[in-house]
C-alpha cells in the first residue's frame, strides 16, 4: 500500500487480493481510488464492535421488515432475508453519465425493433436480423401481429444487467425486459444505508432514488387507454408463492394501487374488472410482474390460474394497458442479444454506447463447433431463461456436466448460445471482521412512457461466496446500496 | 377496496383474537391448577377445550404441561396459538401492501417470538410470563393497527373480525361455565368457587371490571349479566355486537352501492335482542338456548358478510 494512506486502513485490508479483475475500490497498485479515500478512512476508524453492530441491526432491520424472497425447490425455511453488504458500491458521475446515455439509446432501439417486428418486419426483410431467429423464439407472440400497444411502448419497465470488465468498461450481459426485479432491494438497501452511514451518507453528496415509485407511477399513468383521464392502475402480482412477493406489495404500497391477483379479476364485454367490497371497478392499466404464459389462460398456458380470462382480448380491444406488453421476451432472447448493436446500429444510426458482452450462436456451425470443444472455458446459458437457472459454467463444471450440455446443444443448438468466462469486477464486501473482494453486477431500472426515466443508481447484485461469478439471489447472491456520486 | 383484501384482514383479525382467547383461557386454567382443591385437571382440560370450541387433537393425556405446550406451540393443531398467529401472518403478509409497516413489523416480530427456539424453554420455566408476553404482542399490534392506518374499510374490516370472533367466543365460554355457575356449594369449597368465578371473570379480562361496576362481590347472575349484556365493556357480548353494527355500517357508508339488507336485519336482530333483554328474563327461560342462538346469529353474520362483500356472483354485481 502507498504511503499517506493511514495505517489503519492498511490493516482493514489484510491481505486483500488483487488480480487481473478491475477492483471496484483499489487501483491495481492497491492505492485506494480517490472516491472511496473517504470510506475506506471511515471504515478504517470505526471500531470493529462498532462495524459488527451496524452489521446486525442492518440485518434486524431487514428481518422485522419482512424483506425475504423466497427460494424454490425446497420445503422448508423457504422465506430468506436477501442477504445485504454493508459497504455501498460507488459509482462517479462521469461513469453513470456513459450507463445512463447507453441505457436510453438501447431502451429505444429495443422498443423501435419490438413495433417493427411486431408490424412491417423491415429489419427483418432487410436481412439485418434473421428472420428464423425472431420465429423460433419461443418468447415471439404472433398474437401481437399488427397490434398497436399505447406510444408504441412495448418496454415500459427495465432492470439491464450490466457488468464491468477488466479494462474499467459496463458492458451489458442481459437485459431483462419481461419482469425484472429487484427494484424494491435497491431502495430498502438506501433506507437502511442512510440509517447505518448517516454522516457518510452526507459528506458523499448521493444522488437520490427514492422517487422511483412516484418515476414508475408517472409512467404508467402515461401509458393508460385513451378517454382513460383517472386510470384506475394495478400491480398484478402471481401471489403470495412468488419469489418478489415482497417487492409486488412493497411497490403497490408506495404508489399507493391495488395489488390484484388473477383470481381478483374478471372481464366481461372486453373490460377488465376487479372485484372489491363495492362490487365491479373497471382496470385500464395493469403493471404485471406475472409472465406472458400465465396472463390468460384462454390465450396462453391454458392450465395456468394466475392470470385473469378474457384479459387478452380485453388488451386487444384496447380497453386495457397491460405492461411490459406481451412478446416482449422476444427482444430477451439471449440469441437476440447478440444482435443488439446491429439493432441499434440499424434503427438509430449510432454505434452501441454500452457494448454486448461476446456471444457465440451455437446455431451457427463454426460456432458451435468452438464452444463444444471450450466448453470448459466458456459458460453456457439457454436462451429463454433468466435468474441463473439453465446455466453452465465451464471453469466450474464437472466433465459429466459438459456431457450433459455438449448433448442438450446437439439436439438443439437454438435453445443455447456461450459466452466467454467473463472476469468481471470485484467490490470489497465485509466478511467476518474484515473485507474481502466478491464479484459485483449493476442493475439500473429504467423507465419508458412518455419519456425514459432512470433513477441513478441501482442494485448492486454480490456473489457472496468467495471465489463465486453467479449474484442471483435465488443462488446465494446478496447485495450492495450503490451510490452514484454529484 | 378489493374483495380478496377485505377477506385477508377480517381473518388476519379474527386469528389474532383467537389466538388473544386461547392464550388468556389457558392461562386461567394454569392458574386455577395452582391450588388443591375443586376439579381435577382432567376436567379443568375438559372444560377449557369445549371453551375453545373442542377443537381435535386435544385429548387428554395425562400430562398438563406437555397438553398446555401442545396448545401453545404444536403448530399442525389448528386450535394452537401458533397455528393462529402463523395464520394471522399469513393473512397479513397477502395484504402486505394494505397494512402499514409498523403493524406488519409488529406481527412479524410476535411470528418470530413465537418461533425462536428458546420459546417453548421459557415456556416451561414460566409459563404465564410467556403467555402475557403474546397477549402484549396482539395488544401492541392492535394499538398500532388503530394509530396507524387510515380509518376506512380495511380497518373496518379488522374491527369486524375482530368482534365477530370475540361475540362468537364468549358465547362459546358462557355456553360450557355456566351450568357449574349456578351449582350449590357448601361453605369449605367457598374458596374455591371464588377462585372459578374469578377465572371466568378473568378469562375475559373482566375481573376488575366487573369490581368498578358491581363491586368485588361475585355472584352468578351479575357475572352473567356483565358478560352478557353489559353496554360498556369492550368484552361483554352486548358492546361487540354493538360494534359489529358500527363496523358494517362505516363499511356501507364508504362503499354505499348495494345494501346488504339482510346483514343489517341480522345484526340489528341479534343487538336488539340483547339490549332489550333483562338478565331474570334469560335466567328464566332456557340460558344454554340463549347462548346457542348467539351463536349461531354470529355464524350467519359471517356467511351474510361473505355474500355481500367476498363470494358476490358477478352477474348480481354487474347488474348493479
Amino acid at each position: 500500500m502507498s504511503a499517506g494512506h493511514p495505517a489503519e486502513v492498511e490493516t482493514l485490508f489484510g491481505d486483500y487480493p488483487l488480480d487481473r479483475a478491475f477492483d471496484e475500490m483499489r487501483e491495481p497498485g492497491g492505492e485506494v481510488r480517490p472516491h472511496y479515500r473517504a470510506l475506506a478512512e471511515t471504515l478504517a476508524r470505526l471500531p470493529q464492535e462498532e462495524l459488527q453492530r451496524c452489521k446486525q441491526s442492518a440485518e434486524l432491520s431487514f428481518l422485522t421488515q419482512g424483506i425475504t424472497f423466497t427460494v424454490y425447490g425446497r420445503e422448508e425455511g423457504t422465506e430468506r432475508i436477501f442477504p445485504y453488504d454493508l459497504l455501498p458500491r460507488l459509482v462517479t458521475a462521469q461513469e453513470w453519465d456513459r450507463i445512463e446515455r447507453g441505457l436510453i439509446q438501447r431502451i429505444t432501439a429495443l422498443n423501435l425493433f419490438l413495433r417493427d417486428v411486431y408490424f412491417e418486419a423491415k429489419i427483418l426483410n432487410d436481412r439485418v436480423v434473421p428472420r428464423e431467429l425472431v420465429y423460433s423464439c419461443k418468447h415471439y407472440r404472433r398474437q401481437m401481429r399488427g397490434l398497436s400497444v399505447p406510444r408504441n411502448v412495448y418496454i415500459a419497465v427495465v432492470g439491464s444487467d450490466l457488468l464491468r470488465l477488466n479494462s474499467g468498461e459496463f458492458v451489458v450481459l442481459e437485459d431483462n425486459l419481461r419482469v425484472p426485479s429487484g427494484v424494491s432491494y435497491m431502495l430498502t438497501n438506501r433506507r437502511v444505508m442512510k440509517r447505518t452511514f448517516p454522516q457518510l451518507f452526507h459528506s458523499y453528496g448521493v444522488r437520490p432514488i427514492e422517487h422511483y415509485p412516484q418515476l414508475l407511477l408517472a409512467t404508467l399513468r402515461s401509458l393508460a387507454p385513451e378517454g382513460r383521464p383517472e386510470p384506475n392502475i394495478v400491480l398484478l402480482t402471481p401471489g403470495v408463492f412468488n419469489s418478489a412477493y415482497f417487492e409486488h406489495t412493497y411497490l403497490a404500497r408506495q404508489m399507493g394501487i391495488d395489488l390484484v391477483e388473477g383470481r381478483d379479476l374478471v372481464t366481461h364485454d372486453n373490460i377488465v374488472y376487479m372485484r372489491t367490497t363495492d362490487g365491479l371497478k373497471r382496470v385500464d392499466v395493469i403493471y404485471r410482474r406475472v409472465d406472458d404464459d400465465f396472463s390468460d389462460p384462454l390465450i396462453f398456458r391454458a392450465d395456468s390460474a394466475l392470470g385473469c380470462s378474457g384479459l387478452f382480448n380485453a388488451y386487444r380491444a384496447g380497453n386495457v394497458t397491460v405492461t411490459n406488453a406481451f412478446g416482449t421476451g422476444l427482444a430477451d432472447d439471449k440469441a437476440l442479444y447478440a444482435y443488439v448493436p446491429r439493432i441499434i446500429r440499424y434503427y438509430l444510426g449510432e454505434d452501441a454506447i454500452l457494448p454486448n458482452v461476446e456471444t457465440f450462436l451455437l446455431t451457427e456451425e463454426r460456432e458451435r463447433r468452438h464452444v463444444l470443444a471450450n466448453l470448459d472455458k466458456l459458460v453456457v446459458k439457454a436462451v429463454g431463461e433468466s435468474g441463473g437457472y439453465g446455466m453452465l459454467i465451464g471453469p466450474h463444471s464437472t466433465a459429466r456436466q459438459r456431457e450433459e450440455f455438449a448433448r442438450q446443444i446437439e439436439a438443439n443448438p437454438r435453445n443455447y448460445i456461450a459466452q466467454p468466462t467473463l472476469d468481471f469486477s470485484r467490490a470489497p464486501c465485509l466478511i467476518g471482521d474484515h473485507l474481502e473482494p466478491r464479484h459485483v453486477d449493476l442493475r439500473p431500472y429504467i423507465l419508458f412512457g412518455d419519456k425514459v426515466n432512470i433513477v441513478p443508481g441501482g442494485l448492486t447484485r454480490v456473489a457472496l461466496e468467495k471465489g463465486s461469478l453467479v449474484v442471483n439471489s435465488s443462488q446465494g447472491g446478496g447485495s450492495k446500496d450503490t451510490w452514484v456520486l454529484e | 377496496m378489493l374483495s380478496r383484501v377485505a377477506d385477508s384482514l377480517y381473518w388476519m383479525s379474527r386469528y389474532l383474537e383467537r389466538a388473544e382467547n386461547t392464550v388468556r383461557q389457558l392461562d386461567v386454567t394454569m392458574s386455577l391448577m395452582l391450588d388443591p382443591g375443586g376439579a381435577s385437571a382432567e376436567s379443568r382440560w375438559h372444560r377449557l377445550v369445549a371453551a375453545l370450541g373442542k377443537p381435535a387433537g386435544l385429548e387428554w393425556e395425562g400430562d398438563l404441561e406437555a397438553m398446555a405446550e401442545r396448545l401453545i406451540f404444536d403448530s399442525a393443531n389448528h386450535a394452537s396459538v401458533t397455528y393462529c398467529l402463523n395464520a394471522a401472518r399469513e393473512n397479513a403478509r397477502q395484504v402486505r401492501e394494505e397494512i402499514s409497516t409498523e403493524q406488519w413489523q409488529r406481527l412479524n416480530r410476535l411470528y418470530h417470538q413465537m418461533h425462536s427456539p428458546h420459546a417453548p424453554t421459557q415456556a416451561r420455566s414460566n409459563i404465564s410470563d410467556s403467555l402475557s408476553a403474546v397477549v402484549d404482542g396482539i395488544h401492541l399490534f392492535k394499538g398500532v393497527s388503530d394509530t396507524t392506518m387510515i380509518h376506512g374499510q380495511g380497518w373496518q374490516f379488522i374491527r369486524l373480525g375482530r368482534y365477530l370472533e370475540r361475540a362468537y367466543a364468549t358465547a362459546t365460554l358462557l355456553e360450557v361455565y355456566q351450568p357449574e355457575l349456578f351449582i350449590e356449594t357448601d361453605r369449605e369449597q367457598f374458596g374455591y368457587q371464588y377462585l372459578e368465578q374469578v377465572g371466568l371473570l378473568r378469562c375475559c379480562t373482566a375481573f376488575e371490571a366487573y369490581c368498578q361496576v358491581y363491586t368485588a362481590d361475585l355472584s352468578p347472575d351479575r357475572i352473567l349479566e356483565f358478560l352478557l349484556l353489559n353496554r360498556d365493556f369492550p368484552h361483554a357480548i352486548r358492546y361487540t355486537v354493538e360494534c359489529i353494527r358500527l363496523a358494517v355500517d362505516s363499511i356501507q357508508r364508504t362503499g354505499g352501492r348495494r345494501s346488504p339488507d339482510e346483514l343489517t336485519a341480522v345484526i340489528g336482530r341479534l343487538h336488539a335482542m340483547l339490549g332489550y333483554t333483562t338478565i331474570g328474563e334469560i335466567l328464566a327461560g332456557d340460558t344454554a338456548a340463549f347462548l346457542h342462538t348467539i351463536r349461531e346469529q354470529c355464524m350467519r353474520v359471517h356467511e351474510l358478510i361473505y355474500r355481500y362483500y367476498v363470494h358476490y356472483s358477478i352477474q348480481s354485481a354487474l347488474a348493479i
